[in-house]
């Protein structure tokens, strides 16, 4: 790990920690977030944690940037990763896989060169790691996928994607909690609330988490509140 | 604490215009959830507004974007309109911007078209009450977060909104800004970049085009980024793994055409950035129309510390 900054304006330092993703980047990134909330107290304004960078935005009235540089790179010098042996709870997604919510299925399976159902086996098996939260209010962004899924994004992406929507880009997979525009492969619906209101801090999932897709029939995920609407297949 | 003087609304919205927005000063501590900052999209003028009327930094005033907005008063109001000029009358009569002015019960606040600049804010003496969403009243259409209703929505004909009472600091402060201190949107914006992030990365041929060219601000322009059209920028990565993005961060996508992001932006995004606008620069660029020309101006931090931390001194007095 050789740390790098990257300014990112008057108020703001990009922390460079690794170059690519991976789980592992992980212990290391939340240990970074934990102790500048300790260090900046009051200055901090935002921290955003991403695959390999934590951007660290802090109040330039209290600290300047060269200020803040110089804390970043304190705690950086003892930084050390935050234990991975606890793993915590694992969210478990329930996931309604079929053409009609999932018309891409047939699109990674072909490319895969393996059967649908094996699609579904393969994307529910594994446990994902919450990589980074972002695009939209509890969007997690979760991997990595069996290397045998690998898919590109649509080259158009989709007008509006709906809610609990369950889809793959590259090595990486996530639910859509709420109707945005989306460039995703869907491969099913979870009925899981991934962005309520009520709960404390909105989101269901957050970074450093783990998942699991289960699979569920179409009676269990209407039971759930499931919404069943099909979606167009691409043209 | 501030108390609402009564329960009742004293403003009504008569017709809505194309774009009314409550904006406090945006939403903190969030954006690890994935949760945008929103806020006002012109600082600058949002904070005058909030001064003229001896609002504290931080209370929230109405972003009216195009103008259109027709407003009547329940009852006696002190108020103060700045930013664009778009054609504010109060029963037909022009009101004047960038001071205090009444706004009595029964008039008709009425704004028209842009005459210059593209947001006026209105601010209210006591200010507008609304229930904060995650910490702040900010309202993101796109998030379904804060305004008055708290989803988010901008103002429809036929709200009705509150006001707070007046508190103890009305009648003190500043009535009128400055003349020096009102910004003059009929000249070409020139924004200051703060070189950062992947600026390394573009070409030395890219670099020079960007600060001397002057960019045309495109139609896709809203509250998330501002798309600059002009000579192609060419960098040696085209894409990276996605990072935290902040206030004015300059992006430019394989098009080679910057993006400049807005309060509105996403929390993370994967293109290659020169760096990013001071603050007061990216409140200017936000009152520019389409097709109006700007230039960018490298500026060091440091310079943009002190000018920013003026600005911010002018209303940390009260």
């Amino acid at each position: 790990m050789k740390p790098s900054f990257e300014s990112a304006g008057l108020d703001g330092w990009i922390v460079r920690l690794f170059e690519v993703i991976d789980e592992h980047n992980l212990p290391w990134l939340s240990a970074l977030s934990h102790r500048c909330e300790q260090e900046f107290g009051d200055a901090l304004v935002d921290l955003v944690p991403s695959y390999t960078t934590l951007l660290v935005v802090f109040d330039p009235l209290m600290v300047s940037s060269p200020q803040a540089r110089a804390m970043i790179c304190r705690i950086l010098a003892d930084l050390e990763p935050e234990d991975s042996t606890h793993t915590g709870e694992v969210h478990k997604l329930p996931t309604w896989y079929d053409l009609s919510v999932g018309p891409e299925l047939p699109r990674v399976a072909a490319q895969a060169g393996m059967a649908v159902s094996d699609v579904i086996e393969a994307h529910s098996q594994q446990v994902y790691r919450v990589f980074a939260l972002g695009f939209a209010p509890g969007f997690a962004f979760m991997g990595l996928t069996d290397p045998r899924l690998e898919c590109a994004r649509l080259d158009t992406p989709r007008r509006l994607v709906p809610p609990g929507s369950v889809a793959m880009a590259g090595r990486q997979t996530a639910a859509y909690p709420t109707a945005t525009p989306g460039g995703w492969n869907l491969l099913g619906r979870t009925s899981a609330r991934l962005f309520d209101r009520n709960r404390e801090g909105f989101s269901l999932l957050r970074v450093g988490d783990q998942v699991r897709f289960v699979p569920v029939s179409r009676n269990e995920f209407e039971r759930e509140g499931g919404n069943t609407t099909p979606m167009e297949p691409l043209a | 604490m501030r108390q609402p003087v009564s329960s009742q609304p004293c403003i009504k919205v008569l017709r809505a215009g194309p774009l009314a927005l409550l904006q406090d000063s945006g939403r903190f501590g969030v954006r690890h959830l994935g949760v945008t900052q929103g806020g006002p999209a012109d600082l600058y003028s949002w904070a005058w507004a909030n001064h003229l009327t001896a609002n504290p930094w931080g209370s929230a005033n109405l972003e009216i974007t195009f103008g259109g907005l027709q407003l009547i008063a329940g009852r006696d109001l002190q108020i103060a309109i700045t930013g664009a000029d778009l054609g504010a009358t109060i029963d037909q009569k022009p009101v004047p911007l960038w001071q205090r002015v009444s706004w009595k019960e029964g008039e008709t606040l009425a704004f028209a078209a842009p005459v210059n600049g593209l947001r006026a804010y209105l601010a209210v003496c006591g200010g507008f009450v609304a229930e904060p969403v995650l910490g702040s009243v900010a309202a993101v259409t796109r998030e379904e977060l804060g305004g008055f209703c708290g989803m988010g929505a901008k103002l429809a004909t036929g709200d009705q909104l509150s006001v707070y009472g007046k508190d103890q600091h009305v009648g003190e402060g500043l009535k009128q800004a400055p003349r020096e201190a009102i910004p003059d949107f009929s000249q070409p914006a020139v924004l200051d970049l703060l070189p950062g992030a992947q600026i390394a990365h573009f070409t030395g041929r890219s670099l020079f085009d960007a600060f001397n060219n002057w960019w045309l601000v495109d139609d896709r322009a809203d509250r998330m980024g501002v798309r600059l059209t002009g000579p192609r920028l060419n960098c040696k990565i085209s894409t990276l793994v996605s990072e935290g993005i902040s206030l004015g961060g300059v992006q430019v996508p394989p098009d080679g055409q910057p993006i400049v992001l807005l309060n509105d932006r996403q929390t993370i995004g994967g293109y290659p950035r020169l760096g990013s606008l001071s603050p007061l620069s990216a409140a200017r660029l936000a009152q520019c129309l389409p097709r109006e020309k700007v230039r960018l101006v490298a500026k060091g931090s440091e310079a943009a510390l002190t000018e920013y931390r003026s600005f911010r001194a002018l209303f940390n007095k009260a």
